[in-house]
């Protein structure tokens, strides 16, 4: 990451399209590769451009328009927007992932605020704003919507903090929004009716997403707005929605190309008509939409509706039914017509036979998501490695995998492994934790092994049941892209720790959770995490005096230890010296200060 | 340092069971002995903190719920815990009961099995009958709309919808009746 230079300012003041004789050859020069350096957008490239020189680092920062910040600590937004003053949109990344799971303070940070009132006097002109795992407030909405007269597109994925208040802003003063995208985020019910404050005329709106919001909206006002919305094409209803109302939705929105059905079972009868005529005006609604390709919804699923979905299923590209219990014939039904899936989101209620169905018809699969209907350890759960097995064999594009389960065994994670060489995300969570192969009883080092020396392209890893030090030997050894690796309640000692360490040039995020690697294995560490974007321990065995000598050594690393006892929902009392959590993350700033009491930034 | 790590490789090591000696296989059902949290004797725990080369007691403690673990987040599990007890509720027989208003020519029958609150309730009457219901408050009944939804319990006597919880009302409710005008007001006006 290379420091401002001084000559940024005289350059930009002379950079413009005219290429006449009287201006140095240089300025002609850096004129011509700003024109070229605007058809990269791949941010990767951006950034070795920008290491070549001065003058392209310049050019780069100049032509620049999609910001990236993956972590939002890690820069200042002053810094950032006075190296790139052309941006026109923004991504924003906040919290870890494991604070997703109840192991951080929900204060803890990530606060919208000083970025939008920064980009606010920065960038009159931006577009886009993309947050995940940041807190905003109904006041930062506001200020959003007041700021960017040529706002178009808001997506913010795992946010909280703000509520139906800010939202009505948004959507009454951004009259070119054509993007409102809220997924798996907390909006609080503030009393009121956002979806009325959309402007009256026609809109822009291409995409409406808020199944994930627990409060009820003015359904007559949302019928109007997807009446005026004639470019809409991504509508994704909360669990509300009732399915006349998606009914209604559907007759007015043939066009949809993204739908998120919303209950698809809360039923006020149409008409005192029974099941099964019910069905057929569904059907035919769904039988209309002929551009539909990416389903998801079902949040409380009457299955006797569930055949109102075929007339669509061989166009689907996307399936989600990861909130949808359904047994294994109620799946099959469905799954069987689905011939051009590549995207598939499931509950284990389906069971192996399930998973079966899935890959004797999607023979085109790129992603599969199995979640648990019990998020139990100990029992006997309906998916197990004959699921896993089945679909290495009939889905050999995979690409991502995410698989919960009770039972695993080497031998189906090592058949993946060779049936599916193109994998890029390899998650595998065996719930019962330091579980081995149940068939062998052997650890799981071998199944794990096998993904990192046979999928050579993967980039993301998150491992489980029991695992030897061995298993990160294998993927200290093989694993040379994996980017982001998922520790929990695994390994012997520092040693495995360290091979993934020394071993994996590429890591990027390493999140691990309650494992025996201690300090010796983070001094080990200490060449690569400036070059990480993030390194978690939590409830390991490293100390606060290795804490502390790691932050000692590393002046632009900043070490924060939480103290958060997750069950209690509560700051830990009690010895200052006893932590939690140890999140290190690389930093242009002096450390935060907006940390809250649980939090000691060494 | 490693003296925890191989506590249970040792165990095994002296563990009396059936099978051939020099076999290294360990027992198929699932060994409890690997799961006992490591919290226990990590630094920082909230139990313990300090000395972290404490040796932990012998027997494993029961499977206690880990916090974050499996790694669901609480969104998800939230929607499945509802679901599960929803399709229980599957298998209940549906409770139909008629619904009269005031002023209109005929009555309609409801499934109130199909609903899970107060609030649901009152938007499929409000859209039945094509009316608004008034905001409700245990002090006034409901305030701003001349109707007011009440209903017929098992005693035979005619009670406001809404204050008893969901649960006792679906059980007691025989039939339903929106009051419109001044017998609704009245109502009101005694409470």
């Amino acid at each position: 990451m290379s420091e401002e230079d001084g000559d940024h300012h005289s350059s930009e003041a002379t950079s413009t399209n005219s290429l006449s004789g009287s201006h140095p050859p240089d300025q002609v020069l850096e004129t011509v590769l700003e024109s070229v350096l605007q058809f990269l957008t791949c941010r990767r490239d951006r950034n070795a451009a920008s290491l070549v020189c001065r003058s392209w680092h310049r050019a780069e920062a100049f032509t620049r328009s999609e910001l990236f910040i993956g972590n939002c600590y890690s820069v200042s937004p002053a810094r950032a927007f006075a190296r790139f003053s052309k941006v026109r949109s923004i991504y924003i990344k906040g919290r870890p992932r494991f604070a997703d799971f109840n192991l951080m303070p929900h204060n803890w940070g990530a606060h919208f605020r000083p970025w939008v009132s920064a980009m606010a006097r920065a960038y009159p002109w931006l577009e886009k704003v993309y947050l995940k795992r940041i807190s905003l407030t109904n006041d930062d909405l506001a200020l959003l919507a007041d700021s960017f007269h040529q706002f178009k597109e808001l997506e913010l994925v795992f946010c909280e903090g703000f509520g139906t208040r800010g939202l009505s802003k948004v959507a009454y003063n951004c009259r070119q929004l054509r993007v409102l995208d809220l997924s798996d985020t907390e909006v609080t019910d503030d009393n009121v009716d956002w979806i009325s404050c959309f402007p009256e005329d026609e809109t822009c709106l291409e995409s409406l997403v808020f199944d994930c919001m627990e409060n009820d909206i003015n359904f007559d006002a949302l019928e109007r707005l997807v009446a005026r919305s004639p470019l809409l094409k991504k509508l994704r209803l909360n669990r509300y929605a009732s399915m006349r109302q998606l009914y209604q939705l559907l007759l007015r929105a043939p066009q949809l190309t993204h739908l998120g059905t919303g209950s698809f079972g809360l039923i006020e009868n149409i008409q005192n008509l029974d099941d099964n005529q019910e069905c057929n005006y569904y059907y035919s609604a769904f039988a209309a939409c002929t551009s539909l390709v990416c389903l998801s919804g079902f949040k409380d699923v009457m299955p006797v509706y569930l055949p109102s979905i075929h007339p669509v299923c061989a166009n689907l590209t996307s399936l989600n039914f990861s909130y949808t219990n359904i047994n294994p014939q109620q799946f099959r039904s469905v799954i069987v017509h689905c011939h051009k899936l590549q995207t598939l989101w499931i509950l284990d209620s389906v069971c192996d036979e399930g998973l079966q169905a899935a890959s004797e018809t999607c023979k085109d699969l790129r992603e599969l998501r199995v979640f648990p209907v019990d998020a139990d350890e100990d029992i006997e759960g309906p998916v197990s490695e004959v699921g896993l097995q089945a679909i290495s064999e009939g889905c050999r594009k995979l690409q991502s995998i995410l698989y919960f389960c009770q039972r695993m065994t080497n031998e189906a994670v090592i058949a993946m492994s060779r049936n599916c060489p193109d994998l890029l995300v390899f998650r595998l969570c065996i719930m019962g934790r330091r579980q081995p192969d149940s068939v062998t009883g052997k650890p799981m080092d071998e199944g794990f092994g096998a993904i990192v020396k046979n999928c050579q392209k993967l980039t993301r890893l998150a491992v489980s049941g029991l695992l030897t030090d061995k298993a990160f030997w294998y993927i200290g050894q093989y694993g040379k892209l994996v980017r982001t690796l998922s520790v929990a309640f695994a390994g012997d000692s520092d040693m495995g720790l360290r091979y993934v360490l020394e071993g994996c040039p590429r890591l990027q995020k390493l999140e691990i959770r309650d494992s025996p690697f201690g300090d010796a294995a983070l001094h080990a560490g200490a060449h690569r995490y400036y070059n990480m974007r993030f390194l978690w321990m939590s409830s390991c065995r490293v100390s606060r005096q290795g804490c502390e000598e790691i932050a000692r050594s590393m002046p632009r690393l900043v070490v924060e230890l939480v103290r958060y006892d997750g069950e209690e929902g509560s700051f830990m009392e009690g010895d200052s010296n006893s932590f939690t959590v140890l999140y290190a993350y690389r930093s242009l700033e002096p450390p935060r200060n907006d940390a809250p009491e649980s939090v000691t930034i060494l | 340092m490693d003296m925890l790590c191989h506590r249970n490789i040792d165990l095994e090591a002296t563990e009396l069971r059936l099978g051939l000696p020099g076999t290294s296989e360990r027992p198929i059902t699932t060994p409890r002995g690997n799961k006992r949290p490591l919290d226990d004797f990590m630094e920082g725990s909230s139990t313990e903190d300090g000395d972290h080369l404490e040796c932990p007691s012998a027997a494993p403690p029961s499977k206690a719920q880990i916090v974050g673990w499996p790694p669901i987040r609480s969104y998800r599990k939230n929607s499945l815990q509802q679901k599960k007890l929803g399709n229980q509720a599957e298998t209940t027989t549906r409770v139909y009961v008629k619904v009269s208003m005031d002023g209109a020519p005929y009555l309609r029958k409801m499934d109130l099995s199909i609903y899970k609150g107060y609030r649901q309730l009152l938007i499929a009457l409000e859209d039945m009958f094509k009316f608004t219901i008034g905001e409700y408050s245990e002090r006034e009944g409901y305030k701003g709309s001349e109707y007011a939804p009440t209903y017929e319990d098992k005693d035979g006597d005619w009670m406001l919808v809404g204050d008893v919880p969901w649960e006792m009302f679906a059980c007691s409710c025989k039939r339903l009746r929106i009051m419109k005008g001044s017998e609704a007001r009245g109502l009101t006006c005694c409470l």
